[in-house]
């Protein structure tokens, strides 16, 4: 069948080749890299590939080089000089040290939560329940929309003598707390409302896995006398291996990238004191205080974490033959 | 059925579980539901912040002004989002049709470049695209000189900007999709004659709707939504998206305030609420992938 297709494909091409040619030009073309399925596929995958290649692997190189300068806004950058200077003023710079602390604890909290509340929605949500699709429509919704409109739903929700988030905590005797000021509590506030806006991401990914496993296996392990609790716990749980690891590469990209959320709550290049992080420093460097080459080296510190999270994923998709 | 529980104990639970869902969708309306209380009272603290107004405190002052505000906003996103959304989706679809489709070696590492690209903090490309946009390819002062104003031109540059981060993702969704089609069926087609650009016009594409429509979705949704290339290569001024000047509300503002912020985040973000009502599976879908 294969060895068929080959032929006619190439008598295909020959005479097609012989008609826009006026000629008789026959070329004969192995299986090599040069094959015909791969010059014929050229036009459709090529420019997609060189304007993304250049947009984001071009970019990137020229963004290290920038990180070995000493370029400043005004002014061109001047390559000729090219040290690591940026990368170790980075590490002595307490401001750093801060945002990338920060971005750590971002980071860890916000995913491990998401995958936690997201894995629990999502079991509640597979008990055949009843609205189900109405239900995942509305637990998925905050995920819709902006970091920029969330981040004013926040705002007002924090707010220290009206928000709702005080008032709540004020039955019970608490605060109330000044959230979004306070420099030791803004930080798990921001988790907080991230994991509300993407717990359901992870809901819906979890539940994905839930659906592909058999059913025979939810029974299997009723059968055996497992609680509930046990049975998901040690049957159903080991499963959504794949789930996990997809989601969590996901919300870590979106937690080094929560810029659009930490800029809207303040309004500014200068987030909430206690919240900034890499992304924030790397873009209030680069636009405000004007100083590209040291924005620059965030940049590529921030790429290189982002490479350490997603090189092992796409390697295991690949092993998997995912992709 | 072999539920060691009695029939009451069941029911309880069922009760419990329905309880508990319903308690999650306050948990995720709620931030909402206060947003819209508040911007339709005439004074954000005459009723606690999830109480609908008095009977005579109602106000729709702070939704016309926020729409009034924010309507320039608006329509620059719309300029911005369904021209990059379109392209993106195309130019993702011939990609994967190239990449998965027609058969050929060494294409899974080229598709890998194209899936890491998903990934990328944009902070690593920032400095150089803003460059790129301010000071090689600056389209603004480009249409200026022909008579576009300048700032259609700088939102020129956004929409090419979008459309090239955006190809990994439309990639990735297409590539999930041709993945599984029949490779018989394209065979067959060759064997009847079709070409390359035909397989590809007349089958694969008619096929892609159903895709088509989630990565629409999907990427109208992710742009409208954006902000940080919005700032850099926008600004604050004539030509910026809507969240631009909705993100400058920032934290400023006092409780008075709020009203107006909240109708204002509604007005924002009402074609993606739209879009989503509409078209939530096929969001759900897109995420997911």
């Amino acid at each position: 069948m294969r060895e068929k297709l080959v032929t006619f494909v190439r008598t295909h091409l020959r005479r097609r080749r012989a008609r826009t040619d006026g000629g008789e030009v026959v070329t004969e073309r192995s299986s090599g890299f040069v094959s015909d399925d791969f010059v014929s596929s050229l036009p459709y995958w090529l420019p997609p590939f060189v304007v993304m290649g250049l947009a984001v692997y071009g970019a990137i190189a020229w963004n290290f080089m920038l990180s070995l300068t000493d370029f400043q806004q005004f002014g061109n950058p001047d390559y000729s000089n090219l040290d690591l200077g940026m990368y170790a003023q980075a590490f002595g710079d307490p401001v750093f040290q801060g945002a990338l602390q920060n971005t750590f604890a971002l980071l860890v909290a916000f995913t491990l939560c998401c995958l936690v509340a997201g894995l629990l929605v999502a079991i509640l949500v597979d008990q055949q329940i009843r609205y189900e699709n109405t239900l995942r429509t509305i637990y998925l919704l905050p995920m819709a929309l902006s970091f920029v409109v969330t981040a004013q739903f926040w705002l007002w929700m924090y707010n220290q003598q009206n928000g709702l988030v005080n008032m709540f905590l004020g039955v019970f005797g608490l605060g109330p707390y000044e959230w979004i000021g306070d420099p030791a509590l803004v930080l798990g506030a921001v988790v907080f409302a991230l994991i509300w806006q993407f717990s359901g991401y992870a809901m819906v990914v979890y539940l994905a896995g839930l659906r592909a496993i058999p059913t025979e296996q939810f029974e299997a392990a009723r059968v055996d006398g497992a609680t509930t609790l046990r049975m998901y716990w040690r049957v159903i749980v080991p499963q959504l291996k794949g789930a996990t690891i997809s989601a969590s590469v996901v919300l870590m990209v979106f937690a080094l990238k929560a810029f659009d959320f930490l800029y809207s709550l303040s309004g500014s290049y200068y987030p909430p004191k206690g919240s900034d992080i890499l992304a924030t420093m790397m873009v209030r460097q680069a636009f405000n205080v004007g100083h590209r080459a040291y924005a620059a080296a965030i940049g590529i510190m921030l790429f290189l974490l982002a490479l350490v999270i997603i090189a092992p994923y796409l390697t295991y998709q690949y092993r998997r033959g995912e992709l | 059925m072999t539920d060691t529980l009695g029939s009451t104990g069941r029911d309880w639970r069922r009760i419990g579980l329905y309880v508990v869902l319903a308690a999650l969708v306050v948990f995720y309306m709620m931030p909402l539901w206060t947003g819209l209380m508040t911007s339709i009272k005439a004074n954000a603290l005459s009723t606690a912040p999830f109480l609908p107004p008095a009977p005579n405190g109602f106000t729709a002052v702070h939704w016309t002004r926020a729409a009034n505000a924010l309507a320039g906003g608006l329509v620059n996103s719309l300029i911005l989002a369904v021209p990059a959304t379109i392209l993106s989706a195309l130019l993702g679809s011939m990609a994967a049709y190239g990449l998965t489709t027609l058969d050929w070696r060494y294409q899974v590492p080229i598709l890998m470049l194209f899936i890491a690209g998903i990934f990328i903090p944009y902070q690593a490309v920032l400095i150089p695209v803003s460059k790129f946009w301010a000071v090689y390819l600056p389209l603004g002062e480009y249409g200026a000189a022909v008579g576009i104003p300048k700032w259609l031109g700088d939102l020129g540059g956004l929409i090419v900007t979008h459309v090239a981060y955006g190809i990994p993702i439309c990639t990735l969704l297409f590539r999930t999709y041709y993945k599984d089609f029949n490779d018989e069926m394209i065979e067959a087609a060759r064997i009847d004659g079709a070409s390359v650009h035909g397989i590809y016009r007349r089958i694969i594409l008619p096929l892609s709707v159903p895709m088509f429509a989630v990565t629409l979705i999907y990427q109208f949704t992710q742009i409208w939504n954006d902000l940080l290339f919005a700032l850099v290569i926008v600004g604050p001024g004539q030509g910026a998206p809507v969240t631009v000047p909705l993100a400058q509300l920032g934290a400023s503002l006092s409780e008075v305030g709020f009203g107006i912020r909240m109708a204002g985040a509604f007005v924002a973000a009402l074609p993606t609420i739209i879009v989503y009502v509409l078209f939530g599976e096929q969001f759900a879908e897109g995420v997911s992938t």
